[in-house]
This record gives structure tokens, C-alpha cells and sequence, in this order.
């Protein structure tokens, strides 16, 4: 994910994407998850990009964009974790388990953590749930998941990061 | 890799249960401390707690160990594991004869978790294609027909016959169809569609194609949740493999025929799992469910005719035309014809998955496959048919697993997950999260659904903080009977079930004192 801040380049980005997708039968949400894969978001100057390109009104992808959990209209943290929150992880006792997450990281569900690592979001089912807790790290899932395990997954990918940043 | 053919052969599952338990880093702890050995990434075997599963090929079958972790790693080598020897604490025995998968009706999942999922030659080698080369010698009715013959009922959930809606697009006249496979499996405690994508990808393609022959279309979407990286990942390498091998594309196999496939990807929607919402995605739009009539099998996607089925629906059918409806047919009972793949998940102890005929009881995969619950405390209820299915008390293991059994008890089998839960349960705080949950993916369509279901949390909360109980009970009452008969779609329909079966088996745990218990505990779970 490189999070561009620079107009123009933004802009490119977006007019390949929409340009490399725009033959697909239902090119949007294609579109939408090509621009959240390459920004990290779906920027706010997307959205009269693509509308006017895919013959739509701003509005309209506006709608699409706001009905689906997964798309984010604003930037997200380095990582994203995603807590499920599914039946099968309640009878694993997944909710305690988001309550103590969400104090460790001192966040709630949509929020980032203060150093702008870590994004909590709420999932319901990684189909992972004969090994619940489950939780999603980027594109990893966990299972059985405690506090231990926790800990050591947000260790190495802290550390990761900061051997990226020497 | 350029392994010599006498090299040992251990495979470690790519799937991702076995990858969320650290099956990666068994690979490459494997690899480091001895290159020389092939491994091959399969599917999972479905046996879950023993994930990590590896196997290594002998003289006498298959030997597994598990759950093997990347600290096993030296002891197993140590103990010479490549000969399958059997002094190691980890060791299973022969796959095929642990009494889990021995016990198992496979014929879906009959490849799963032997073969590398990718590999064409493998699925060749394993019986696959074989439904695909009859299917091309066959008139489109004939194959309806068969599909019809084999009593295969949508195992998506709503059990409708598949031969008849085949037969619905097939009649339909239009040129341009579609093929729409509904791989957004939602449902919590299900991954039958997950574990067959993952472990088997070619068949659902395989069975995508049939259905393109069956009723006139060149053209398949794999509509898959987002939340499925794994199985992305698979069923792209395994289209594009197929692509290169004219298995789909312009000239399937030769034939002359076109069919071609395309995965795209949900955006974390429970009802867009909903055939018309779905639809709807795929065409670009919110997931608002359409009303029926018309069916898509007359006005689906773009507009056109289109085949809308679940993943285990159209995995079914290479096998049924391959081998024959009759065979297939064979397994069940009643009007539940063939197997189901039962996904035990939530507190127990044997999670996995576990395909039969229809018929078999709740009780005999709760307690003879799952082997009871994981935290050892008395199993309480299981939730059956994922987060719109009922919580069944004990009384009721017995009933045999079959569309119209379930039914008759208000319960359904759905997609075949079954949730455990043990005696921690407390029953109105999982009724609250049914509404819970109706109000986060309600599609916004309908009131009952949408302002009903909000409604129905704060009501459930007042019974259980003791306020004005007789009266909420009974506005409750009413507000189910809302939803049942005012929603456009089962997302509304059938969020009553866990509600009314919850209140209805187990109503003490709506009684005021456990309801003061459990509302300061609800207070962790408001914000989603
Ligand atoms: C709220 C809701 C969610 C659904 N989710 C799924 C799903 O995740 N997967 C699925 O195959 N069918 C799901 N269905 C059922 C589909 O609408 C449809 O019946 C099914 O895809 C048809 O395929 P089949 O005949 O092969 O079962 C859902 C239905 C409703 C009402
Ligand atoms: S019942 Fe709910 S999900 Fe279904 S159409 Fe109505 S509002 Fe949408
Ligand atoms: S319910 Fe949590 S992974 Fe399925």
C-alpha cells in the first residue's frame, strides 16, 4: 500500500484503474477494491472520477462505496486487524476477547492506534470457526486466539516494522 | 523444483485453518533442515484440531502426524518420520484410517485435502474432468435431466431442487446467460465452500462449466467473500491453469464450446450471500435485495437468464455426471437426497468437517465425531444453519438431519454449520446479537427488518433488565411476527428463529436474573 499524497499522482493512479477495469461487465466494485487495494482507501477525489467515466452520478457511487463494511473512505493504520465477532468465536468467548483488544490497543472498533499502526475493524466470520477466536491480520487469519497469542502477533508485526523503517 | 523422483513426498495443507495454526512455518522449518524433500501443499483433510496436518507417502498409504508445530519439526526427522515411523507422539497412523475421515461419506470432498489443489494433472489423476468429457457428448436437456434425476437440492440454504431451476434458464430464451456461483458463504460456523474452493478448486470450476452446457452460457462469475484471501488466491491460479489447458475459455476441451470465468470479490456484506442482492453487487450496485418475481432464473444478472447455485450445489454435479444420478441419488433419505458437509465449529472439541448422506443425527456428529465440547463443560445448545438458524436444547439431537425433519422442529440445516455452544451460554445475550447482527447487514429495504430489528434489541433489553416484562415479552412476540410476515427476504424472515427457539428452550436465561448478569456484559459489544 503506498499511501500517495501528492494530487496528480493520486489522480493517475486512479484514471489506470479506472481505464484497466472500465471493460468489465459491472466494472465498480472491481474499481473500488483496485483503488482501496493500490491506496489504502478510496479517496474522495475518486468518486467524480469514476462516476463520470462508468456513466454514473456521484451519488451513485457514493451509495455503493458507503453500503459495503469493507470500503474505507478515509486511510487506514499500517495494518489492519479484524476481530470476528460470529457466533461460532462468541462460543470461544471472542467476546471477551475484543474487549481485552480493544484496552491493549486503547481502541474501538473503526479507530487507529495512536502511532498509526494498528486499524481495529469487527468481522463477521473468517470461515475459521472450528479454530475460533479468529482474527484476520492484513490478508493472515489466526486461530485460537488468546491474549498470548496476541501479544506475539502484534510484537512481530511491530517489529517488522520498524526494521522496514532502519 | 528439481526433485529426484525417489525424494520423499510430505504434504502440508495450504488451507486456511491449517495456515491460521502455522502451517507455513512448517513448511519452511521443514524445508530449511532438509531441501531435499517435495512437499506438496494440499487442501485440508477437514480434521481441524490436528491442524497442522502432515502427511508423508509410504509403501502402505499415507501416514499423518499432527498437530505438528515448526518445534516438531527436528523430532520428527529425528525419529524418521519420511518412513512413517510410529514412535512419534504426533503420529496419526494411515489418513484414511482415522476413524474421523474413516467414518465419512465422501463424495464432494472426495478430493480434498489428497491432492494438490492446482495441480490439473493431479485432478485428472484423482477422476476429475471425466464429468465434464460426458457432459460434452450430452444434449443440454439430458444433462438437466440428470442434475433432475439426482434429487440435488441447493445446499446454499434454501434447498431448492437444482435440476428445476436448471431447467427454468434452460427454457428461458435468451442469448446470453450466466452462470453466478454464490461463494459468499456468511454464514458463521460454515466453510464447506471455503475448504472446497481451497482444496478443490477445479471441481467447482468443472461443475461451473456442466452448467454452462446444461442451459446455453459462455460466461461464469464466482462471486467470493472478501473476507476469503486463501481461496482467492487458489481459485486464480486455478482459472488461469484451466485457461492455459483450454478447459475453459473459447474451446472447452476441444469442444468447440466457449465458456469463461471470472472471480470477483464481495465487499463484506451479509446479504449480499442473498441471490438478487448478490446480483446486484456483481452488477456494480448496493446489495438491495430485488423482489421475486421475477426469478433471476428468468431475469438475473445484466438482465439476462442466469443459474445462481452455491459452491458444494455446483461441486455436486462432476460427480453426479461422472458415476450417475442414480448413485448419487442412493445416499440420503426422504426427500434429502445425496450428502451434506456437516461443519462442526464454535466449542468443540473435534472441529472439522465431516460429509454424509442425509440422515445421520446431531447427536452422532456432536458427540461421536466432535467428541463433546472443547472447554470439557457440558454442551448446553448448538446453533444450527448459521446466524438466521435455531438453538436447539439437548431433546432435540436426535432428530435426524433432513430438510423436512429440521423443518418440522422450526429448525433448518442451511449450509450444514453447527454451532456449539457449552453451559457459559447465556441464550438472551445470543438473541440479542441475532437482532444485533439483523441490524448491521440488513440491506435497508424493508422497515421490519431494518427499524424492527433495532427495536428488537432494545425490547430484548428490557425484558432482561426486568422492566415491564409480561408487556415485552408480548411486544416481542409481535415484533417477530413483524419481521416473519412483513420482510422481503429471510435476512428479516428468519432472524425470529434464533430469537423465538432461544426464548422458547431456554427461557430461563431471560429471566431477570440472569438478564442483570448479562446487560452490564452486553456493554462490551455495542459498537460494530
Ligand atoms: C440473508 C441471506 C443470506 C444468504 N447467504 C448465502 C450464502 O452465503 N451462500 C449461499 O450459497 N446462499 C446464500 N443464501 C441463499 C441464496 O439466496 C440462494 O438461495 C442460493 O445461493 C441458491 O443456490 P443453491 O440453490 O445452490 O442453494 C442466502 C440467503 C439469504 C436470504
Ligand atoms: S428483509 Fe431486510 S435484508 Fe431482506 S430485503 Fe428487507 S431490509 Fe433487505
Ligand atoms: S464465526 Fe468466527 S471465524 Fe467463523
Amino acid at each position: 500500500m503506498t499511501q500517495t499524497s501528492n494530487g496528480s499522482e493520486l489522480a493517475a493512479t486512479i484514471n489506470s484503474i479506472i481505464a484497466e477495469h472500465k471493460t468489465l461487465e459491472g466494472p465498480l466494485l472491481p474499481i473500488l477494491h483496485a483503488s482501496q487495494q493500490a491506496l489504502g482507501y478510496i479517496p474522495s477525489e475518486a468518486v467524480p472520477m469514476i462516476a463520470e467515466q462508468l456513466q454514473l452520478t456521484k451519488a451513485e457511487v457514493h451509495g455503493v462505496i458507503s453500503f459495503y463494511h469493507f470500503f474505507r473512505s478515509s486511510p487506514a493504520g499500517n495494518n489492519t486487524i479484524q476481530i470476528c465477532r460470529a457466533e461460532s468465536c462468541q462460543s470461544m468467548g471472542s467476546r471477551e476477547l475484543e474487549a481485552e483488544i480493544k484496552q491493549r490497543l486503547k481502541v474501538d472498533y473503526h479507530q487507529t492506534t495512536a502511532d498509526g499502526e494498528i486499524t481495529l475493524e469487527p468481522v463477521y466470520c473468517l470461515g475459521n470457526c472450528a479454530c475460533s477466536p479468529a482474527i484476520r491480520v492484513n490478508d493472515d487469519i489466526h486461530g485460537r486466539v488468546d491474549m498470548n497469542k496476541f501479544e506475539n502477533i502484534v510484537d512481530e508485526l511491530l517489529t517488522v516494522a520498524v526494521e522496514l523503517k532502519l | 523444483m528439481n526433485h529426484s523422483s525417489n525424494s520423499p513426498t510430505v504434504y502440508i495443507p495450504r488451507d486456511t485453518t491449517a495456515l491460521s495454526l502455522g502451517a507455513d512455518k512448517v513448511a519452511s522449518q521443514l524445508h530449511s533442515q532438509q531441501p531435499d524433500i517435495n512437499i506438496v501443499r494440499n487442501g485440508s483433510r477437514g480434521l481441524f484440531w490436528l491442524e497442522p496436518m502432515i502427511e508423508v507417502t509410504t509403501p502402505l498409504g499415507r501416514v499423518a502426524y499432527g498437530p505438528v508445530q515448526p518445534e516438531d519439526v527436528a523430532s520428527l526427522l529425528a525419529n524418521d518420520f519420511l518412513q512413517g515411523d510410529s514412535s512419534h507422539p504426533l503420529y496419526l497412523g494411515l489418513t484414511e484410517e482415522i476413524p474421523y475421515l474413516a467414518q465419512q461419506q465422501r463424495v464432494t470432498f472426495a478430493r480434498v485435502g489428497i491432492t494438490n489443489p492446482v495441480s490439473l494433472a493431479d485432478y485428472r489423476a484423482y477422476g476429475g474432468l471425466v464429468g465434464l468429457q460426458k457432459a460434452l457428448t450430452l444434449t443440454p436437456q439430458t444433462i438437466v435431466d440428470e442434475v433432475k434425476t439426482s434429487g440435488l437440492r441447493g445446499r446454499g440454504g434454501a434447498a431448492f431442487p437444482t435440476g428445476i431451476k436448471w431447467q427454468t434458464v434452460l427454457n428461458a430464451p435468451s442469448n446470453k446467460k450466466y452462470i453466478v456461483c454464490n461463494a459468499d458463504e456468511g454464514d458463521s460456523g460454515t466453510f464447506a465452500d471455503r475448504m472446497l474452493m481451497e482444496g478443490d478448486p477445479y471441481c467447482l470450476i468443472e461443475g461451473m462449466i456442466i452448467a454452462g452446457l446444461a442451459v446455453g452460457a459462455d460466461q461464469g462469475y464466482i462471486y467470493l467473500r472478501e473476507e476469503y484471501p486463501v481461496a482467492h488466491q487458489i481459485l486464480n491460479e486455478a482459472i488461469a491453469t484451466a485457461e492455459s489447458e483450454n478447459i475453459l475459455g473459447d474451446n472447452v476441451l476441444g469442444s468447440g464450446k466457449a465458456f469463461n470465468l471470472q472471480v470477483r470479490l464481495g465487499a463484506g456484506a451479509y446479504i449480499c450471500g442473498e441471490e438478487t442482492s448478490l446480483l446486484e453487487s456483481l452488477e456494480g450496485k448496493r446489495g438491495m435485495v430485488r423482489a421475486k418475481p421475477p426469478l433471476p432464473a428468468i431475469v438475473g444478472l445484466f438482465g439476462q437468464p442466469t443459474i445462481v447455485n452455491n459452491v458444494i450445489s455446483l461441486a455436486s454435479v462432476p460427480d453426479i455426471m461422472a458415476n450417475g444420478a442414480e448413485q448419487y441419488q442412493e445416499f440420503g433419505t426422504g426427500r434429502s437426497r445425496g450428502t451434506l458437509p456437516f461443519q462442526l465449529a464454535g466449542n468443540i472439541k473435534q472441529g472439522g468437517l465431516v460429509e454424509l448422506a442425509f440422515g445421520a443425527t446431531l447427536k452422532t456428529l456432536l458427540e461421536d465425531f466432535g467428541g463433546g465440547t472443547r472447554s470439557g463443560k457440558p454442551m448446553r445448545t448448538v446453533q444450527i444453519g448459521g446466524p438466521l438458524g435455531a438453538y436447539l436444547p439437548e431433546h432435540l439431537w436426535d432428530t435426524p438431519l433432513d430438510y423436512e425433519a429440521f423443518l418440522a422442529i422450526g429448525a433448518g440445516v442451511g449450509h450444514g454449520g453447527i454451532v456449539a455452544f457449552d453451559n457459559s451460554v447465556n441464550l438472551s445475550q445470543q438473541a440479542r446479537f441475532s437482532m444485533e447482527f439483523c441490524t448491521i447487514e440488513s440491506c435497508g429495504k424493508c422497515t421490519p427488518c431494518r427499524i424492527g430489528s433495532t427495536r428488537g434489541v432494545e425490547v430484548i433489553d428490557r425484558i432482561t433488565n426486568n422492566e415491564q416484562r409480561e408487556e415485552n415479552l408480548e411486544l416481542l412476540e409481535e415484533l417477530c411476527d413483524t419481521m416473519v410476515h412483513g420482510s422481503l427476504c429471510a435476512m428479516g424472515g428468519m432472524t425470529p428463529i434464533p430469537v423465538t427457539s432461544a426464548l422458547k428452550h431456554f427461557p430461563e436465561d431471560f429471566s431477570p436474573a440472569e438478564g442483570a448478569n448479562s446487560s452490564s456484559q452486553q456493554q462490551g459489544a455495542e459498537h460494530a
